[in-house]
């Protein structure tokens, strides 16, 4: 049930083991995975308990005993005392879960519009197809930002901390819709003149069970190759958006806001506030888009 | 040919009527413009005056009709923030972005195209290998971390170069320049590299794939058997065909470059739109956001537009048949 497409591709690229770049990538993004994942067990402070912080520990360096506590930090601590491994650790938890949902939503959104599209036909492609043009003409960093500034605008004063991940996510899922409504749709239209769907018409199944059972299996492994990309792209955009101050907000740092945050202490010295993050984001960032390359290459020739 | 130029004019007419109802959405539903405008001492009468001059009592597509008719003639409404006319304080952002956003295009464009010819010469030699991994790194590399980059080593280690502002500038009529002061020039090599950089290794690969596609057709092989010096069928021969698609993508980067200048400008706090933009998000200035977003439409759409013509310019097949034969 895998589909034509899948089962030709096999054997043509290379497998996962004779690629080492790939292999690579693989292992990094699951190191870093679990790491979010086991966050609160991995991580040897609590960076948002108030309590746990002695601002005498600020601006200690890594690897060194701080002179006046003899704490020793791994990676350092920021100006609050704040260790900075921690901070990384769940910061890469907020990084991981905004950009997996965001995919997720963008692949729904984009998976159903183009499948009806596709299947339908007629005004509905039409609208839809349209609508996705226009959506093209901006670059989609510039949709997120907009869609977040009206739903920013929307929410409550008293809300906006606390609703900030879910906006972002909103944001970064409704600007990345496209490619996926664009791929499901043009496969969905070969799909659906097919035999075997013209058969379960025949057998009286409806539209929608033909567009979930018979049409959606078929079209997946595109649809995995964009979503994979798709994440890297969505793992930049939220840390973009964070760094400029309208994402993740200080409370609940994500990547992007601990760069925002160590930026401001580039000049005076504290390197490894900037340092540390910005190199986790960037081996996160390249792990998936190398790991997106593989999976383009393999499961599907034909898109470049 | 005529019929498809007039269906883009008006596909781009659509697009910009629908972003100007997005953005007369804005300022109408999200917020209370009248709860905006008028200060916390105010009588019910006050917000009857108010909603009556600001035509809210009037129908939804009226409403839309009037804003439209009005930001054709200049008038976006009014800063919540900062209580001036949008229209000046666009007219006095705008320098800043349009001199960023040439220089990174240009130094993309002519970067790109040099590096992508080069490395499609010397193939499989190390400076390719070099090159091609740095262009992969550099696609997944954030703007941001360009740009914080940059500053790290040639502000704040080297000291060569300003890592904030624009340094100083001149006026000329209602334009404010950097390009003519030394203090200008030096501010604007770091953040027209940061934005340059990464439509530059897009443009590379993309030379470079188009340039060993062409390299391999008959012609180039002709080319060479009839004794043409090397540079010129490289540049004449090659490098003209290749250049078809990069034109393309290059004027649709041009609408990126607009886009991650916001990026680029908030990291060097240069006093452009982008920077206004941001701000305007943050602090949820409406009028400011649904202006810039009706401004950077308009742009895009003709970018867009000249895309199309530059490509029925340049690629002779495109063009109506009956000028040339044979072909």
């Amino acid at each position: 049930m895998m589909g034509r497409a899948a089962d030709g591709a096999i054997g043509r690229g290379q497998s996962l083991a004779r690629t080492p770049r790939a292999l690579l990538s693989l292992g990094v993004l699951a190191g870093l995975v679990l790491a979010a994942i086991g966050a609160p067990l991995l991580a040897p402070h609590d960076p948002f308990d108030p309590a746990t912080l002695d601002l005498m520990n600020g601006f200690t360096a890594p690897m060194t005993h701080n002179p006046y506590t003899g704490d020793l930090f791994w990676l350092g601590a920021d100006d609050q005392g704040r260790d900075v491994f921690s901070a990384i650790l769940f910061g890469l938890r907020i990084s991981l879960f905004v950009g997996m949902s965001a995919v997720a939503l963008a692949a729904m959104l984009g998976v159903s519009l183009g499948l009806l599209a596709g299947y339908l036909g007629g005004w509905v492609d039409g609208l839809t197809m349209r609508a996705a043009d226009v959506q093209l003409t901006f670059p989609a960093i510039l949709v997120a930002m907009l869609i977040f500034g009206v739903a920013k605008g929307i929410t409550p004063v008293a809300y906006r901390d606390e609703m900030a991940i879910w906006v972002l996510i909103l944001a970064i899922g409704l600007s990345d819709w496209v490619p996926f409504a664009r791929v499901v749709r043009g496969a969905a239209m070969v799909e659906a003149s097919r035999d075997y769907v013209l058969a379960a018409r025949l057998s009286g199944r409806s539209g929608p069970a033909i567009m979930l059972r018979h049409i959606l299996p078929n079209v997946l492994s595109p649809v995995l190759v964009i979503a994979t990309i798709g994440l890297a792209q969505a793992i930049v955009t939220e840390a973009t958006l964070s760094f400029l101050g309208i994402g993740a907000p200080p409370t609940q740092p994500s990547l992007g806001t601990l760069i925002r945050t160590g930026q401001s202490y580039l000049f005076s010295g504290e390197w490894w506030i900037l340092a540390f993050p910005a190199a986790t984001l960037l081996a996160l960032a390249l792990a998936v888009n190398l790991l997106g390359d593989w999976l383009r290459d393999r499961l599907n020739p034909v898109l470049q | 040919m005529r019929a498809h130029l007039i269906r883009r004019v008006l596909q781009s007419g659509l697009v910009l009527l629908v972003v100007g109802f997005v953005a007369f959405s804005m300022f109408r539903f999200v917020g209370d413009p009248v709860d905006n405008m008028l200060g916390p001492e105010r009588t019910q009468a006050d917000i009857a005056r108010l909603r009556t001059d600001l035509g809210l009592d009037r129908p939804i597509p009226v409403q839309y009709a009037r804003y439209l008719a009005q930001a054709v003639q200049g008038n976006l409404g009014v800063s919540y923030r900062l209580g001036r006319p949008v229209a000046d304080i666009l007219a006095e952002r705008a320098p800043a972005t349009l001199e960023l956003a040439a220089v990174s295009g240009l130094l993309a464009l002519v970067g790109g195209v040099a590096l992508g010819v080069l490395t499609a010469i010397r193939r499989g030699g190390i400076a390719t290998g070099v090159l091609m991994t740095l262009s992969l790194v550099g696609v997944s590399l954030p703007t941001f971390l360009i740009g914080i980059g940059l500053i790290y080593v040639f502000a704040i280690c080297l000291g060569w170069l300003p890592s904030f502002g624009r340094g100083d500038t001149v006026q000329i009529g209602g334009w404010t320049t950097g390009l003519l002061t030394a203090s200008g020039r030096r501010a604007l090599i770091l953040p027209a590299l940061t934005l340059g950089l990464y439509q530059m290794t897009l443009i590379m690969r993309l030379v470079r794939s188009q340039m060993l596609e062409v390299l391999s057709h008959d012609h180039i092989r002709f080319a060479r058997a009839r004794g043409l010096p090397e540079w010129r069928v490289l540049f004449r021969h090659a490098l003209q065909n290749a250049l078809v698609p990069v034109i393309t993508v290059a004027g649709l980067q041009l609408g990126s470059i607009i886009a991650f200048a916001i990026v680029t400008e908030t990291v060097f706090q240069w006093p452009g739109l982008g920077l206004m933009f941001i701000n305007a998000i943050r602090f949820v200035d409406i009028p400011v956001m649904a202006a810039y977003l009706m401004l950077i439409s308009a742009m895009f759409v003709a970018i867009n537009l000249l895309v199309d013509l530059l490509y029925l310019f340049i690629d002779p097949r495109l063009r109506p048949a009956q000028q040339r034969s044979g072909g």
